[in-house]
């Protein structure tokens, strides 16, 4: 190798590795597919599980009711045509940043610290996009007839109006849930051909087996392979910085003030990016204490996630003071307004609530030692998610509350089943996420292998 | 050459990934063509001491790409200045810079699908059976722990005892005949 | 039916259908005993003819059974259909709709299929004579209201009368109407009506009644009548007065009362007090240069309020001033002296609230500048505001008008009837006529003297016509108690209401659209009303209960009518008369000359007006400005219609003044839900004046005189339908006899009880922040600079664009609304909610910030810095504010905002400039009404409309989709008249001409505000207003290029009181 990875270099630090020593090809292997194959289904699962089957049974109910009823059993009135359901969208798909910008960014860097984590980040993007998704499509007044917003030849000759940023959601959203699904499916390729052949009872070795589609590990395939990988990767990047512009076009494009501004793409992205990190410690830090990966998830990957976050959360601190620089330096009387409601109005106590959750608590992230700690950043990843939801409500409902006519000027407060189709679609992604773990290898095979010759220096 | 019906080729196995990537340029070099080096993960420096030429996919990503984007591009333009134009707000019926977004979302998704679809038929794949999975120790460590390299029976160099023998120069952990079927 | 059936089809029915399930219920129906009994018994076909020879006028039947009236057969219709009225609140089960469906239809739809033999039912002159299907007709006739009457031509598709316009040449409408106007038509299909005749509760059948005021007559025509005694409301129909009279004659000793809840004891006491008599006041605002009102809303209520308000609004219309009209009259002035906000009030130039007392005071202290005698205490301030008001006046010597309430006492009638006669403004701005009512007595009095003689045991029959005593009479007659010492008594009404339960005989009553009658408007002018539509249930007229216990039974209405009319004008071809009556809609020359009268009165014979303690607080009762007296309680459309000063919709309010509020601890606070555009949660407070107590929500009401409460009457129905019961407070509760309009009581009489109360509320903020929607000056600042209403106005310039401009070639559809005519009447909402088969969602859905209107009226108050008023000294900007009103339909703009972001195309432009919303393509994102700065568009969150009611389908406009859940609505410009007029235009080769499309909205305007046409032809009316320079475009930075224009307000305040 001709460069080497900074986990080698001296420092004056000591860092701890990305992979703990003493690993093999065969341990690595054994190790992660023994949580599919053989590793006996533990009641904390089967209790997870349950509750979280519970939640999406709650989901179900709240969306049957939903197309039974029509949206009005939601909070939403004029003005605010938007609530929950736009909030949520917005959150889940900006949790739905990290996986891939861990994949495709951090693997175009070159930085081998993704490697055990960027298949659950990846798993838990789909889920998250999944999860978002199902919102701007039971947000419409009429779900059924969302398929209006596909471009198919209708016998009216209608077609989507292309000018409108949901419908350029509809492709951004559907464009990054299919690439990310390929990018995961081609990672797990080489892995599911590892459960193929090392599963022992037959439908197991069928299912595996048709999910690797005949992967043998053929020098020439895997040459193609890491070509279509690389590319992947490269085509995600500009995709994932993208999805969350297009979402904050959403708002950029419209008139409304508080959402009628530039300095959105940007920020959008990074509070996605922001958010992703946290949801990614979320789950890092149970899965690697509950499946003994601390081997594999080392220290030094959430200290690195820390580190991300503190950049990005600096990033969304500037996207906050530059809205209230440019609305107090334009002198635009909307966005004047609006700012001055964002403290002083109805709702300043979640824009408060905000900025304490995004702006002051991860400024902890600057000491290591809240870094390294794994509870203070369990809790910090959850401060932080919770501080991103807040974020797009402020956005999302208070610019709506107070728009241009004033006698207009109305208020929106949730109902029952704003809550429970939002608490709904929290045990939907759980839930997925149980199954993954149980069916699928949450940490690359393949490329922990590969780690495994790095760190072994066996090539040198 | 009467094997060929019967014999797939000849396989090795070997322990690490340096072994490999010596005994496919050995192989090379004594001339076999049609042989194939398999890892459980991408060995770097494989492809250059089996000598792999550029391959496909990138051109292939290209082409999808760029037919996703001027597709969608003219797609939009078709459906709002040619097919059913309205006046939307006032805006003029070819609103390019409002039809930038879903132009890049479709070059991406034309390149990715390419790319991975591109990748999968060049290999051959899905292909769920292939004779290597009669070699027992291939099936079980070829995508777990050990490296392979086979030399196939199509080779015109190919003869079963020289190249077993050849493979067994290797330093080969193991060495056997690949049963065609 | 067939022709129904046309009529329907847009409701997605299948009559034919109906007509089979029909059958199929009848053949079940007959395997029942009951019915086999009926089809043994033989028919008597020559009592069949020899009745039908005996009928006049439209008589309609299914069967010969029926026709026969056998008793029998009518007993079973009442119990087959009818009795399942009670369950239409409730879900329908399909079958059940079926079979109720049919019933109405059969009901109903006979009117559709008689129109081409009834003679005398004439179209209206812009209609051919026959029926032409899919193309409504329009009738004229007249909707009764108090001692008054408003004109009205009525659309009808098919037989259904579904919409309500002004008649142009009826005196008292002049083409348009207010919004209770418009609403009645919801009453016809109220599924809450009373649709039966019934007995102690139980059915029968009208001729079952009639029989048994046959007995009754028989035993009054004994005694000559003694105990006989008619209760009515206010009469102005001649026809019904003249069988009253006629009954009074045949029974010497019966009497006739008369009580109106809301009526004006003072008008008519007044017009005694100075003319000796009652006489009919009738202003002509047009020729006032200056007018005072002394707590009078008279552009709002009252009789002729319609045409006073067209009147008023005309001379400010400041045309003079805009190049294409450079004649016209100079802007008239409106002063108002009022306790309490009214829609008058908010159009003043100059506005002192000042309590119901003091009004007194005011007019008093007005007579004796003028030099009439006696004298009326003001504060210095006060003072200075007469004084300045007398010069003004006395400099318009003859060209001005005083105006007193119609709940003020009958000596500030007189007072002003003098002062009028002394500005020399009688034979100008007023004159006196006739009354209009029949019979003018103290309502109080007479009601009094009815109550004394139900205890006096001198009654033993009442009949009660239309008046509702139980709930509305002055709670110290305990009335409830008063009708149980009646052996005989018998309501007619159009509901089962709280009166009708305590009466033996209920007689259900018919809508004036669909029976038979006349009436008299404010300056006499009679108009017969004729029926739209056959009674959709087994209803009567007043004149027909009357004739059942006259010598003459059987007569009907029409024959009544006709009868009076013949004998009114005996010479020429009456039949020819008739049609033409019928046709325009007024009898001609009907109305009252002026009578030659001056008024007598010495204003110092008053008695001084008793000190009030200033500690003391005021409670007036005041009629609902949608609901009235609580007789349109059961009106969804009136109950949402916000009130026009508070926005409150379904509910009444005890109104007080900020400082009162404070004082008394009643405060508002914003609901998370719904918020300032839907729910405001406001104090519960106990209410306890003249021994009796009432608990209600407090309002504060920015405007209204310090130490006055005011009560809303109308609310707190214990028996008005699904609708209209048990909302709001019941302010007859604590209303005496005594009090009638006015009780006072100390502070301590306001109790909070600690509870808080959700009112809907449409719009509580007032403030504009200092955006540039509303524009408003005075008629110096708009002579010095007629443009200021594009003081800054950011509007880019269209060069700005980097898009190429749309080029609206054809017709560019414009609206023009002038800020300077609207004072939030409201008739255009409730005409645009007739027209466009708005839904109501009811109190929850307002309370979430999801009502439907299509068109709003905002309100903004403007702090009263300009004039100098002596109230707003004290710093307090909420005492005394300027109110301004702004209606806001969708502005059609041309960049729309909302068309943008649509996903779907479910709105677009057409190329005449219409903003179009497409239902069927509408997928419900709400982006489009996220991205609305006017938040114009509407969205059906849950499924407001109302499918099941089948007499709310027939009352639909067939031209206008219904919406079902999940989409987006919004104002179309009534796109539907649109392509009316263009279809017409097209048949005669012709473009559009101007003012052949008005909108709904614009068509009731009284006050001519909103104004519709192509404003791409130079010469039509909307582009004149367009190019004047007082239009600006709301929120014009945006660069949304609206359609719908505004001109800006403009205040004529007197100099002097600058000076003062």
């Amino acid at each position: 190798m001709s460069t080497r990875p900074p986990y080698n270099t001296a420092d004056a630090r000591p860092v701890s590795p990305i992979l703990e020593p003493g690993h093999t090809y065969a341990s690595v292997t054994d190790k992660i597919s023994a949580i599919v194959l053989t590793r006996p289904t533990s009641l904390g699962w089967v209790a997870g599980f349950a509750l979280t089957f519970t939640l999406v049974m709650v989901l179900t109910v709240s969306v049957a009711w939903l197309v039974a009823k029509g949206v009005g059993i939601w909070g939403i009135n004029i003005p605010v045509g938007w609530g929950f359901a736009i909030v949520n969208f917005v959150w889940w798909i900006g949790i739905g940043h990290a996986g891939t910008l861990i994949s495709a960014i951090l693997f175009l860097l070159n930085q081998q610290w993704r490697t055990s984590i960027n298949r659950f980040a990846e798993a838990m993007t789909l889920f998250a996009v999944a999860c978002a998704g199902l919102f701007p499509l039971i947000h419409t007044g009429r779900p059924w007839m969302a398929y209006y917003m596909f471009p198919y030849p209708s016998t009216m000759y209608l077609w989507p109006q292309f000018r409108s940023p949901l419908i350029w959601d509809v492709f951004a959203v559907s464009t990054y849930g299919t690439v990310s699904l390929l990018f995961w499916g081609v990672g797990l390729i080489p892995d599911l051909a590892t459960l193929r052949d090392r599963a022992v009872t037959k439908p197991k070795q069928i299912i595996y087996g048709m999910l690797a589609m005949g992967w043998r590990g053929s020098a020439r395939h895997w040459h193609r392979y890491q070509s279509a990988y690389l590319l992947l990767a490269g085509l995600a990047t500009p995709l994932v910085l993208s999805v969350h512009t297009v979402v904050s076009f959403d708002f950029s494009i419209a008139i409304v003030p508080g959402w009628h501004t530039t300095i959105f793409p940007p920020y959008f992205v990074a509070g996605a990016i922001y958010s992703g990190f946290a949801m990614v410690l979320t789950i890092a830090i149970p899965l690697r204490k509950a499946y003994d990966l601390e081997d594999f998830i080392t220290m030094r990957h959430l200290e690195n996630m820390a580190k991300v976050m503190l950049a990005t959360g600096l990033i969304v601190a500037y996207g906050y003071y530059f809205e209230w620089f440019m609305s107090v330096y334009s002198g635009n009387k909307f966005d004047l307004y609006l700012t001055k409601m964002r403290f002083h109005g109805p709702y300043s106590h979640f824009y408060y609530a905000l900025i304490l959750c995004n702006i002051l608590t991860p400024q902890l992230l600057w000491f290591r030692k809240v870094r390294t700690n794994i509870p203070a950043l369990f809790i910090m990843s959850l401060i932080i998610n919770t501080g991103m939801w807040l974020e797009r409500f402020v956005i999302v409902v208070i610019s709506l509350t107070r728009d241009f006519m004033p006698s207009a000027w109305g208020r929106y407060s949730a109902t029952f089943w704003d809550y429970a189709t939002f608490v709904g679609t929290l045990g939907l992604f759980t839930m997925l996420l149980f199954l993954f773990v149980r069916v699928l290898p949450a940490i690359s095979i393949a490329e922990m292998r590969e780690l495994v010759r790095h760190t072994s220096g066996e090539h040198e | 050459m009467d094997h060929r019906s019967h014999t797939y080729g000849v396989v090795a196995e070997f322990e690490t990934a340096e072994q490999l990537i010596q005994a496919a340029e050995r192989t090379r070099l004594a001339g076999y063509h049609a042989f194939e080096a398999y890892a459980p993960f991408p060995v770097e420096g494989l492809a250059e001491a089996m000598a792999l030429k550029r391959n496909a996919v990138p051109l292939i990503t290209l082409i999808g790409g760029l037919l996703g984007g001027l597709g969608g591009f003219f797609f939009q333009y078709w459906v709002s200045v040619i097919a059913y134009p309205l006046n939307i707000g006032g805006r003029p019926y070819n609103s390019w810079p409002a039809f930038i977004p879903v132009t890049f979302e479709l070059t991406v998704l034309g390149a990715s699908l390419s790319a991975v679809f591109g990748m999968l038929a060049l290999n051959g794949l899905p292909r769920p059976h292939h004779p290597l999975f009669n070699v027992d120790r291939f099936a079980k460590h070829a995508t777990s722990d050990r490296f392979f390299l086979c030399i196939e029976s199509s080779d015109p160099k190919f003869s079963l005892s020289d190249s077993l023998r050849f493979l067994k120069s290797l330093n080969a952990v193991n060495v056997s005949e690949v049963e065609d079927d | 039916m067939s022709s129904l059936a046309d009529g329907m089809s847009d409701h997605d029915i299948d009559t034919s259908m109906h007509h089979d399930e029909m059958h199929e219920h009848d053949s079940q129906e007959s395997e029942q005993p009951e019915d086999l009994t009926l089809s043994e018994r033989p028919l008597d076909l020559a009592a069949v003819r020899a009745k039908l020879q005996s009928k006049s006028g439209p008589q309609y039947w299914r069967t010969i059974e029926e026709l026969a009236e056998d008793p029998h057969f009518e007993a079973l219709l009442h119990r087959e259909f009818p009795r399942q009225a009670s369950e239409w609140d409730e879900a329908v089960d399909r079958r059940d709709f079926l079979k109720l469906m049919a019933a109405s239809l059969a009901f109903a739809g006979l009117s559709g299929c008689k129109s081409n033999e009834q003679t005398h039912l004439v179209p209206y002159v812009k209609q051919p004579d026959g029926m032409v299907l899919g193309k409504p007709l329009f009738f004229a006739t007249a909707m009764p209201f108090g001692a008054d009457a408003i004109g009205v031509l009525v659309e009808s598709h098919e037989g259904r009368p579904t919409k309500i316009e002004g008649n142009p040449d009826h005196p008292a409408s002049l083409g348009t109407t207010d919004a209770i106007t418009q609403a009645s038509v919801l009453n016809l299909y109220d599924p809450d009506r009373a649709q039966t005749v019934t007995f102690a509760g139980e059915i029968r059948t009208w001729s079952a009644f009639q029989d048994a005021a046959q007995v009754m007559a028989v035993e009054m025509k004994a005694v000559s009548g003694a105990g006989f005694r008619i209760l009515t409301g206010t009469i102005a129909s001649p026809s019904v007065a003249e069988q009253l009279q006629y009954l009074l004659k045949l029974y010497p000793q019966a009497k006739w009362h008369q009580w109106e809840p809301a009526g004006s004891d003072g008008t008519r006491d007044g017009a005694k007090l100075a003319f000796g008599r009652y006489v009919n006041t009738v202003y002509r605002v047009e020729k006032a240069e200056v007018i005072l009102s002394l707590d009078s809303d008279f552009l709002a209520s009252g009789p002729g309020h319609v045409r006073y308000m067209k009147e008023f609004y005309r001379r400010r219309k400041l045309d003079q001033f805009a190049e294409a009209h450079p004649a016209g009259s100079e802007m008239n002035r409106l002063y108002v002296v009022e306790p309490t906000p009214s829609v008058t009030g908010s159009s003043a130039d100059h506005r002192l609230p000042l309590r119901f007392m003091e009004v007194e005071q005011f007019a008093r202290a007005l007579a004796a500048k003028l030099g009439l005698g006696g004298s009326g205490s003001l504060s210095s301030a006060n003072e200075k505001w007469l004084d300045a008001v007398v010069q003004d006046l006395q400099k318009n010597h003859g060209r001005s008008l005083v105006v007193a309430g119609e709940q003020q006492p009958a000596e500030v009638h007189a007072l002003v009837h003098a002062i009028n006669g002394a500005l020399g403004n009688i034979g100008n701005g007023v004159y006196y006529t006739e009354p209009v009512e029949d019979n003018p007595v103290n309502n109080l009095e007479s009601l009094r003297e009815l109550c004394a003689d139900i205890d006096g045991g001198k009654v033993t029959t009442l009949l009660v016509l239309g008046s509702n005593p139980v709930y509305d009479a002055p709670h110290d007659f305990d009335f409830t108690s008063k009708l149980r010492k009646v052996p005989h008594t018998i309501h007619l009404s159009t509901h089962f209401n709280e009166t009708s339960e305590r009466c033996v005989w209920h007689v259900a009553e018919s809508h004036y659209l669909e029976t038979w009658g006349d009436a008299r408007c404010f300056d006499g002018t009679v108009t017969v009303i004729q029926p739209l539509i056959a009674p959709l249930y087994h209803t009567h007229s007043a004149s027909e209960v009357l004739s059942a216990f006259s010598d003459k039974p059987g007569l009907s209405g029409y024959d009544a009518v006709r009868n009076r009319l013949k004998a009114a004008n005996p010479s020429g071809d009456f039949e020819k008369f008739w049609r033409k009556t019928l046709n325009d809609g007024v009898v001609a020359n009907t109305a009252y000359p002026p009578l030659n009268v001056t008024p007598k009165f010495n204003a110092a014979s008053l008695p001084p007006i008793p000190a009030m303690n200033p500690g003391e607080l005021e409670f007036l009762f005041r009629p609902d400005p949608t609901i009235h007296d609580g007789r349109f309680a059961n009106n969804g459309w009136l109950q949402e219609l916000p009130k026009p000063v508070t926005k409150l919709v379904w509910d009444n309010a005890a109104l007080v003044g900020p400082n009162t509020a404070w004082n008394l601890g009643i405060t508002h606070t914003v609901a998370a839900r719904g918020g300032e555009h839907g729910q405001i949660v406001s104090t519960v407070v106990d209410i306890t004046v003249s021994n009796s107590k009432v608990t209600a929500a407090g309002w504060i009401m920015p405007g209204q005189a310090e130490g006055v409460v005011v009560l809303p009457l109308g609310y707190g129905r214990k028996k008005a339908g699904y609708t209209g019961t048990n909302k709001g407070f019941n302010a007859y509760a604590v209303r005496t006899s005594n009090a009638l309009w006015r009780a006072t009581a100390g502070s301590e009489s306001v109790k909070k009880t600690g509870e808080e109360y959700s009112l809907g509320c449409t719009q509580y903020h007032f403030n504009i922040e200092g955006r540039k929607i509303l524009s408003t000056g005075t008629l110096e600042e708009y002579k010095k600079n007629p443009g200021f209403a594009h003081e800054g106005d950011e509007t880019p310039p269209k060069t700005f664009s980097l898009y190429q401009e749309f080029k609206y070639p054809g017709y560019a559809w414009g609206m023009a609304i002038d800020l300077n005519s609207c004072n939030g009447c409201n008739a255009c909402v409730v005409a645009c909610v007739a027209e466009n088969n708005i839904p109501v969602v009811g109190k929850d859905q307002v309370l979430r910030g999801r009502e439907m209107h299509w068109i709003r009226i905002d309100r903004y108050y403007n702090a009263n810095t300009r004039t100098n008023d002596p109230r707003t000294n004290d710093n307090d900007a909420l005492a005394n504010p300027e109110t301004f009103f702004q209606p806001v339909p969708c502005m059609q703009c041309e960049n729309a905002p909302c068309e943008q972001v649509c996903p779907v195309e479910a709105t677009s432009h057409s190329a005449e400039g219409l903003n179009d919303m497409v239902y069927n393509r509408c997928i419900g994102t709400r982006y489009c009404s996220n991205n609305c700065p006017y938040k114009v568009r509407r969205f059906n969150f849950l499924r407001f409309q109302d499918w099941e009611t089948p007499q709310l389908k027939l009352m639909r406009n067939p031209e206008v989709s219904v919406r079902s859940r999940g989409v987006m609505e919004k104002c179309t410009y009534c796109v539907q008249r649109i392509n009316n007029a263009r279809i017409e235009s097209e048949k005669q080769n012709r473009p559009i001409r101007d003012g052949e499309v008005i909108t709904a909205c614009a068509q009731a305007c009284p006050a001519e505000a909103i104004v519709f046409g192509n404003a791409n032809d130079p010469t039509t009316r909307v582009a004149k207003l367009k190019a004047q320079q007082r239009n600006y475009n709301v929120l014009g930075e945006l660069n949304t290029r609206p359609r719908t224009t505004y001109l800006a307000a403009v205040r004529n305040p007197n100099p002097e009181m600058e000076k003062a």
